[in-house]
């Protein structure tokens, strides 16, 4: 009877998750600026030892490239997720629980971003503010909360109206510590769920505006970059700067949705004790 | 010392027909008021009312002479016919508890909860099992009256019977004022000293 904790196995295989993104990141920051240097005697070099995903047309190693962009990538991913999962979260509540005038206005609002083909608002805000990872984060943050938003506010309406909610407050409970209480419990897996969805939405948007030129500079290794640079030298049979950047990003969106299926069923009370 | 229900009208919305017209009754404390009538005929609505869920568009509810406080703790506690929609069920049990103040321990006992209850989810009990725990959450708020909506309907008898003596020992202990409602009319004549039927209005 006495095996071991399903919950505590779900959070040993969340940390490793974890790490190996974290690794990733890490990785990335520390390998040094002459590592991705080129030197036209290796260009374009198919993977083999010394560099395992090859080299691309200027020499430059791909694997430290892909690492270096990946963590790129990553705090891409982290940081406008994040900072859209919580602007929906926010906007999701305020509309639920605010005056009908809040819930039209906010309402109005997700629309008219939503009637909005996403790469062009995040290049519009993205030039605005200068290009640069500045402008593309700022764009991405402020054109994905909106579905997200939409969902937190179902939620909240439909949790709020339940008798045990009712009943909290005729505890003499605050509307506050209801909201911290009672509500996050039940939007903390959307949320999750959001943020891990928002994830590659954020870096395909980042890879896409930066091929366009209007997202990161063009020296930056990032790996949308990589792969528009990738695509020149596809017809000559050059298919190692196409595959191996382009699975390691696959991999890393893979680990992050492994991630945060493993923080749901954590967190879900139907599997957290299983 | 009552709890009152004063002239009350109430409806759901402002087309819909009465549900409780001129509705009025008074429960004093140390009292065990049962209140039958058959379905759709107002019975959890006027739980509702009693217990301040929800507001009368005419007339009052007074308990002790006051009306209803909105904000704090009520003197009123409603305990509903479900126990699975009034406890959280992403709550672990012992949260469910400690929402009613200080978690008494050595009074589990009383309510029939096993200590290792506290530690298990909503949908890891029986229905009998969370009814329990919500008549624990109702009694331990310190409440003066307590408004029993069909509460042990969907339990076995003897269930039941255990849910019953817990409320009425805690009830004659702490002289509570208590309205049972109710469609079983040999519950109702064994639990109530008076009988309020909504059929005769």
């Amino acid at each position: 009877m006495k095996r071991k904790n399903q919950r505590t196995k779900l959070l040993v295989l969340a940390a490793g998750l974890a790490g190996v993104l974290i690794l990733i990141y890490a990785l990335g920051l520390l390998i040094p600026e002459k590592a991705v240097e080129g030197s036209f005697l290796e260009a374009g070099r198919p993977p083999c030892l010394s560099h395992p995903f090859g080299t691309d047309a200027l020499g430059r190693d791909l694997l430290a490239r892909t690492l270096k962009g990946l963590s790129v990538s990553i705090t891409v991913g982290i940081v406008a997720s994040g900072v859209s999962a919580g602007i929906a979260l926010l906007v999701g509540i305020a509309s639920a629980m605010g005056s009908r005038q809040v819930d039209a206005a906010v309402n109005w609002i997700i629309d008219l971003v939503m009637g909005i083909p996403h790469t062009v608002l995040i290049l519009l805000i993205s030039f605005a503010l200068g290009r640069g990872m500045t402008g593309l984060l700022a764009g991405i943050a402020a054109t994905h909360w909106c579905s997200l938003a939409r969902l937190v506010r179902g939620e909240v309406l439909q949790q709020r109206s339940r008798p045990y909610i009712m009943v909290s407050r005729r505890l003499g409970k605050s509307g506050g510590w209801i909201l911290l209480h009672h509500l996050f419990p039940h939007l903390g897996p959307q949320f999750l769920a959001g943020l891990v969805l928002l994830f590659p939405h954020a870096i395909l948007h980042e890879a896409s505006v930066s091929f366009l030129g209007y997202g990161l500079p063009p020296e930056q290794p990032a790996i949308g970059i990589i792969l528009s640079e990738s695509m020149r030298y596809l017809s000559a049979g050059m298919w190692w700067p196409a595959v191996l950047p382009g699975a390691a990003l696959l991999g890393v969106v893979l680990l992050m949705d492994r991630l945060g299926e493993q923080l749901r069923r954590v967190l879900d009370p139907v599997t957290a004790q299983e | 010392m009552a709890l009152e229900a004063k002239n009350v009208f109430f409806r759901y919305t402002r087309k819909s027909p009465w549900v409780l017209e001129d509705c009025s009754l008074t429960i004093e404390r140390g009292e065990c008021v049962a209140v039958t009538g058959p379905s759709g005929y107002g019975k959890t609505t006027l739980a509702r009312l009693l217990a301040g869920w929800q507001t009368p568009d005419k007339g009052e509810i007074l308990a002790d002479g006051k009306p209803l406080p909105t904000r704090g703790p009520c003197p009123v506690q409603l305990i509903c016919q479900h126990p699975q929609e009034a406890i959280n069920p992403r709550w672990k049990l012992r949260k469910v508890l400690e929402e009613s103040g200080k978690l008494q321990e050595d009074r589990l006992g009383e309510f029939g909860i096993e200590r290792a209850w506290l530690d298990r989810f909503a949908g890891e009990l029986s229905g009998g099992e969370l009814q329990r725990f919500c008549v624990a959450r109702a009694l331990l708020s310190g409440a003066d009256y307590l408004v029993c909506d069909e509460i042990s309907t969907m339990l076995d008898g003897i269930t039941q019977a255990q849910i019953w003596e817990t409320v009425l020992k805690e009830a004659k202990k702490r002289n509570l004022g208590i309205a049972v409602i109710t469609h079983n009319f040999h519950l109702a004549k064994k639990l109530g000293s008076r009988r309020i039927d909504l059929t005769a209005r």
